[in-house]
């Protein structure tokens, strides 16, 4: 279509302009739309149809389609319909919806890695099988040229096969040796490699044992291993990506021609951008225009709006509550303050890199032991026999023998199981290590604003004012967007109040809003422009006439499963501490109100993260869970941290799980979840153990025959699969 | 034992023919969506906007 319009080259300029113009907008608009949201509730069939329903039932869209397995929904729609048309629609079928970029969900969808591992994972199975059956013939007695046939046969099919399927190992182990030392995949490929080596050499003396059956199941257990352990790290790193997304950053910028919306990314230093009510600064920056309210709650942890008028100066992260503003921005980008925080969570990160996962330690206790008993085994029966052909075949049983086979699946099969158990519960472990870091966890640490409390307000004291008061304070509050006089309405209205005649209602942007009442001018806003005492608490005031002011107070709403969290968190004998950046009135009340002892007010980012790096030098292996910025170096800082998805990206980004609904309610059962799956690690370890203690001294004593090689790898990957199940 | 001269290849050719199936399984994404897949064959509405 475009090339149809390109426009010839013309003697006049403007003519040719015009139709250039055309095109290029054709070229910019697209055909249709691809949105995709994240659906954190959704866990059934019924679920799936719902929301299908619900989508299809618009006429703007052209397909929807749930995947169940990543909890999401994709859509495609005519050009001009947006996520925030779409939204509202699976909210009204009762389903949690959030915009997932497309962008950065294209990259994982083709998961080029996962599926190189799965289709090397399919040669190895179906190679295994053959050789299977072919060395059953052999173990169960067949001799002569039938076996020397057999042995040949599984070459053939063997070498290409591992050539194939074990490339993963022998680049990992190249690589490991390039660098000067050992990991897992040396004695896999040693293993590997020498099997084979000393199996062809036995085939062409016509030997009567072969290890190509033992070395096709061990590239195929342990491509099982790292296909599980591949897949879990992929979900949780998708997911990462993609959660980053869930704020997609746009901006209105101010020019000359009108206004625009852009990407955050292209905003520079001294745009005019305009934020309208509701929205968020996407840039550091000064007010030229307008008056307004902020709620700087994310980065500070305060719950009380801040007053803002030309000359203030914001941040990226602040909400514009009431009216309309022009900022000039100061900062873009990475120089924002937002992203300056960055470097206090850099410091605090340094810590925590240091721990060493249950599957190192195990490796490295385990790639030299194994190397130094088959090279002891080698030279032991080389100067006993002198032989170096039965050496060579007692080296590489030991070294086939001790191969982690088990231990390769010991750690992906139950952090499989575990997370997967976790995912349906609305959790999302982000890091490789998160489980076995918070299975350790004494102590408890909540931030106060957006984590225990959802972030809404709640009228307190309605009880104080006559009805003929609320009738007015309904009828001022019904006209504002304002969160406190969304709350009031709500209020009140569940009360049966009816809002009284109030004419020539107007909001001031910043301050309140206005009207006349009987002749009388009524006023509900900030104290300073009704006219009140400066109070601690949230609040909102009233003036009748020439009456006295009178404050209605809010209080945060307790997120849902905050009370029951902290409740069994307390049961089950952990240490619970409140920190927070809001005053200490309101961090006192809720401290209370939860049965919290401990607490801290009025911190700020430093102090959070000083005293939970206090705490850690105490001993205590903490919990922190957050999700403002001012608390991301907390986060960064401890033991293991969670942040909900409502978090800004930065929180999300230094935190290890993601909660993924509303409610705070699943964070006990995931400690017990965790500390479960390390005990069923360590288990796995002792079986693995306990099958190499057996069959090891049999191996060095030479009587270890490929069908005992065969039976005890299978046999110890099948328990300990197994074993790693049983989280489910 | 002649008959190995026929059975050896038999196996191989099945065994080749399941790896082709997998991998044709593997193209066409049909590991995408594993949990929905297994719930949606039992759901009762009529898909006619399958996709494709």
């Amino acid at each position: 279509m475009t090339a149809v319009l390109r426009p010839q080259a013309s003697a006049c300029p403007a003519c040719s302009a015009a139709p250039a113009a055309e095109a290029l907008a054709a070229a910019a608009e697209p055909t249709e739309a691809h949105i995709v949201l994240s659906l954190p509730t959704i866990h059934c069939s019924a679920c799936m149809s719902t929301v299908e329903q619900a989508l299809n039932a618009s006429a703007s869209i052209r397909s929807a389609r749930v995947n169940l397995t990543m909890k999401r929904v994709s859509i495609e729609a005519e050009p001009e319909l947006t996520a925030q048309d779409v939204i509202p629609m699976v909210e009204a079928a009762g389903y949690e919806a959030h915009e997932l970029d497309t962008t950065a969900i294209s990259s994982t969808q083709t998961d080029r890695a996962g599926r190189d591992l799965l289709m090397r994972l399919a040669v190895a199975g179906f190679a295994a099988m053959n050789v299977m059956l072919l060395s059953v013939a052999v173990w169960s007695g067949a001799e002569g040229p039938t076996r020397d046939m057999f042995h040949w046969i599984s070459a053939g099919i063997v070498i290409p096969a591992i050539a194939f399927s074990a490339q993963p190992f022998f680049r990992n182990a190249w690589t490991a040796l390039k660098a000067r030392h050992l990991n897992m995949d040396v004695p896999i490929s040693l293993a590997i490699l020498l099997a084979l080596a000393t199996s062809l050499w036995e085939t062409t003396l016509s030997g009567e044992h072969a290890y190509f059956d033992a070395a096709m199941t061990l590239t195929f257990f342990l491509l099982t291993g790292r296909y599980l352990d591949h897949r879990t790290r992929s979900v949780a790193r998708s997911a990462a990506e993609e959660l980053a997304a869930l704020e997609v950053p746009r901006a209105w910028r101010v020019t000359d021609a009108g206004e625009e919306q852009v990407n955050v990314s292209e905003l520079r230093v001294g745009d005019l951008l305009h934020v309208r009510p509701g929205g968020r600064m996407p840039v550091d920056g000064e007010i030229t225009e307008g008056s307004s309210e902020l709620d700087r709650s994310l980065l500070t942890g305060e719950t009380l709006p801040v007053f803002a008028q030309p000359g203030t100066g914001v941040s990226a992260g602040e909400v514009n509550l009431t009216g309309p503003l022009t900022v000039r921005a100061s900062a873009v980008g990475r120089d924002t303050s937002l992203h300056r925080m960055a470097d206090l969570v850099a410091i605090a990160e340094s810590g925590r890199s240091r721990y060493t996962s249950l599957a190192d330690k195990a490796a490295k206790l385990y790639a030299p032991g194994v190397h130094i008993l088959s090279a002891l085994a080698f030279l032991g029966w080389l100067l006993y026999s002198g032989d170096l052909r039965i050496a060579l075949n007692i080296a590489a049983a030991v070294l086939i023998i001790t191969c982690p086979c088990a231990l390769g699946l010991a750690v992906p099969a139950v952090t499989t199981a575990a997370s997967g158990r976790l995912f349906k519960q609305g959790l999302l472990i982000k890091d490789a290590t998160a489980l076995e870091r918070l299975a350790q966890v004494d102590t408890v640490v909540f931030d106060k604003t957006g984590t225990l409390t959802a972030g809404t307000p709640e009228l307190t004291n309605k009880d104080d004012f006559t009805r003929a008061d609320l009738e007015i304070a309904l009828a001022l509050a019904e006209g504002s967007a304002h969160p406190l006089s969304i709350s009031l309405t709500a209020s009140a209205r569940a009360a049966g109040i009816v809002a009284a005649n109030v004419t020539d209602i107007q909001e001031v942007p910043g301050h309140g809003t206005q009207g006349t009442w009987n002749g009388q001018l009524v006023r509900l806003g900030r104290a300073a422009w009704v006219g009140g005492n400066g109070q601690t608490m949230t609040s909102a005031w009233l003036r009748v006439g020439s009456g006295s002011a009178h404050a209605f107070t809010f209080t945060d709403r307790l997120r849902d499963g905050a009370a029951e969290a902290v409740r069994d968190l307390q049961a089950a004998g952990h240490k619970v501490i409140l920190m927070s950046g809001d005053t200490t009135q309101a961090v006192e009340s809720m401290a209370d109100k939860l049965g919290i002892d401990q607490w801290l007010a009025e911190a700020l980012p430093e102090d959070k993260s000083a005293r939970i790096q206090d705490l850690t030098a105490k001993g205590a292996k903490v919990l922190m869970v957050g999700d403002g910025l001012n608390d991301t170096a907390a986060l960064s800082a401890a033991h293991a941290s969670i942040s909900p998805a409502s978090a800004l990206d930065a929180a999300r980004v230094a935190s290890d799980i993601v909660l993924l609904g509303g409610t705070l309610a699943p964070i006990p059962d995931a400690i017990t979840t965790a500390r479960k799956a390390t005990r069923r690690i360590r288990e796995n370890f002792t079986i693995a153990t306990w099958y190499n203690l057996i069959a090891v001294p049999l191996a060095i004593a030479g009587l270890c025959s490929p069908l005992i090689a065969a039976l005890a790898m299978s046999a110890s990957s099948i328990t300990v699969s197994l074993n790693a199940l049983r989280l489910r | 034992m002649n008959i190995l001269t026929y059975l050896i290849p038999i196996s191989l050719i099945l065994g080749c023919a399941g790896l082709a199936f997998f991998i044709y399984t593997l193209r066409s994404n049909q590991y995408d969506d594993p949990e929905g897949d297994a719930q949606r064959i039992l759901s009762g509405d009529y898909d006619d906007k399958p996709k494709s």
